[in-house]
């Protein structure tokens, strides 16, 4: 019997030696990451989009809440034909689509590359589109919004188009 | 300063009127524009009116302007390519007679796709508009089967190039919006009755059936129409005429 007993405890004590060592290393390992600039293992998503410093909802609470925002919204617009921007999907695309591909998606995506961080899987581009308006659909329509459109625009969108103009060259 | 009691009666009348008629002014208000911050309301009722006499036989504009408008891409299938609006060739066995019409989903008053839907992905706005809300489709197609028209479509294939007002994915049913994005822009129109008026057919027109100032109730009141399969009663918002 004592001798079963002892044998447990070299073991465990073997085990939890292992586990302190193991640990440390990839603290060390952390630690030359955080040196060459990124961020453990996984490396911080990186952006390219025009704007993002300020967002319709304060950061932290669009970083965990939104998908509340837009589920919401998506009742609202699909059920009672409220077409407010705020919270729109559209609205999210047309701000923070990445310079270049005017997309959402794509590696540095505003979407897919947070997404992917934090390992989430993303429906909502299997059936919308993920291009900003611009470039989505160029019809004369929404180049040129009517009367009860150009009502829509709230005063934060206001605001955004003319700062958008000053961001030109 | 005292005030007479001609003068306490006229400000006690004037106040009667207003309570009396301040609703009646809020109802011709929300008959008119709508904001986008509101809700939809059963004041409107969206419709299409089709005379297919003017609907010229081999243009196929309304299709091809629908597909346009929407961002419906054909891959060569035309056994499984989604159609929300095809034209419709009718012949007289008798007389020889043939006409043509475009035939998209009929937006019932009593739809029957709704009442299938085991979801309730399929529904109808408060203005008459049936959509179906492809977040809670599950692609079981029972309303393709319940459709007398046969006005819906299934996505097989994975969708690209979708219209930002215009989602479409594969696995979902989906039909004729009625254009609802324009109608909530406040457009007063659809792509297909733009394009037949751009080809000098105007044999489609937008409206709302229930405004009696409109064009579409004015003809309606003034020229004979019928439903597509009346005898279903479901009171079709889309109605024909010279069939």
């Amino acid at each position: 019997m004592r001798t079963v007993k002892l044998h447990r405890l070299v073991s465990g004590l073997a085990l939890a030696a292992g586990l302190i060592l193991a640990s440390a290393s990839s603290l060390a390992h952390d630690k030359e990451a955080h040196a060459a600039g990124k961020s453990g293992r996984v490396p911080l998503p990186v952006h390219n989009i025009e704007k993002g410093d300020q967002c319709v909802e304060p950061v932290e609470l669009m970083r965990r809440d939104h998908m509340k925002f837009i589920l919401h919204q998506r009742d609202k617009t699909m059920h009672d034909g409220v077409r407010t921007t705020q919270h729109s999907l559209k609205n999210c695309i047309d701000c923070h689509a990445d310079t270049k591909t005017g997309s959402v998606l794509g590696k540095d995506g505003f979407c897919e590359s947070c997404h992917a961080y934090a390992a989430v899987k993303l429906d909502c581009f299997e059936c919308h589109s993920s291009l900003r308006e611009a470039s989505a659909g160029k019809d004369g329509a929404a180049a040129v919004p009517p009367a009860s459109t150009a009502r829509a625009l709230n005063v934060s969108q206001k605001k955004l188009s003319e700062s958008r103009k000053d961001m030109k060259p | 300063m005292s005030i007479n009691r001609r003068q306490f009666l006229g400000l006690g009348g004037a106040a009667v009127a207003a309570t009396a008629l301040a609703p009646g002014l809020r109802l011709i208000e929300l008959a008119q524009a709508r904001s986008p911050e509101e809700a939809v309301t059963s004041l409107h009722r969206w419709g299409l009116l089709i005379d297919s006499s003017k609907c010229a036989d081999g243009c196929t504009s309304c299709v091809s302007a629908c597909a346009d408008e929407n961002g419906i891409q054909s891959h060569n299938r035309p056994a499984t390519d989604a159609q929300w609006i095809r034209k419709v060739t009718l012949k007289d066995k008798q007389t020889g007679h043939v006409q043509t019409l475009p035939l998209m989903c009929q937006h019932c008053e009593h739809p029957p796709c709704v009442d299938v839907c085991p979801t309730g992905a399929s529904f109808k706005r408060a203005d008459g508009i049936v959509l179906v809300d492809k977040h809670i489709c599950i692609g079981c197609r029972y309303c393709m089967m319940a459709c007398p028209y046969k006005a819906r479509s299934f996505v097989h294939e994975v969708t690209t190039g979708q219209k930002s007002h215009a989602p479409r994915g594969k696995g979902t049913v989906e039909a004729c919006t009625l254009c609802v994005h324009k109608v909530d822009r406040g457009d007063g129109s659809t792509a297909c009755a733009d394009a037949c008026r751009k080809e000098g057919h105007q044999a489609i027109l937008f409206g709302d059936l229930k405004d009696p100032a409109s064009e579409i109730s004015k003809r309606l009141a003034s020229q004979p129409s019928t439903q597509l399969r009346a005898d279903l009663k479901l009171n079709t918002g889309v109605r024909y005429q010279g069939i």
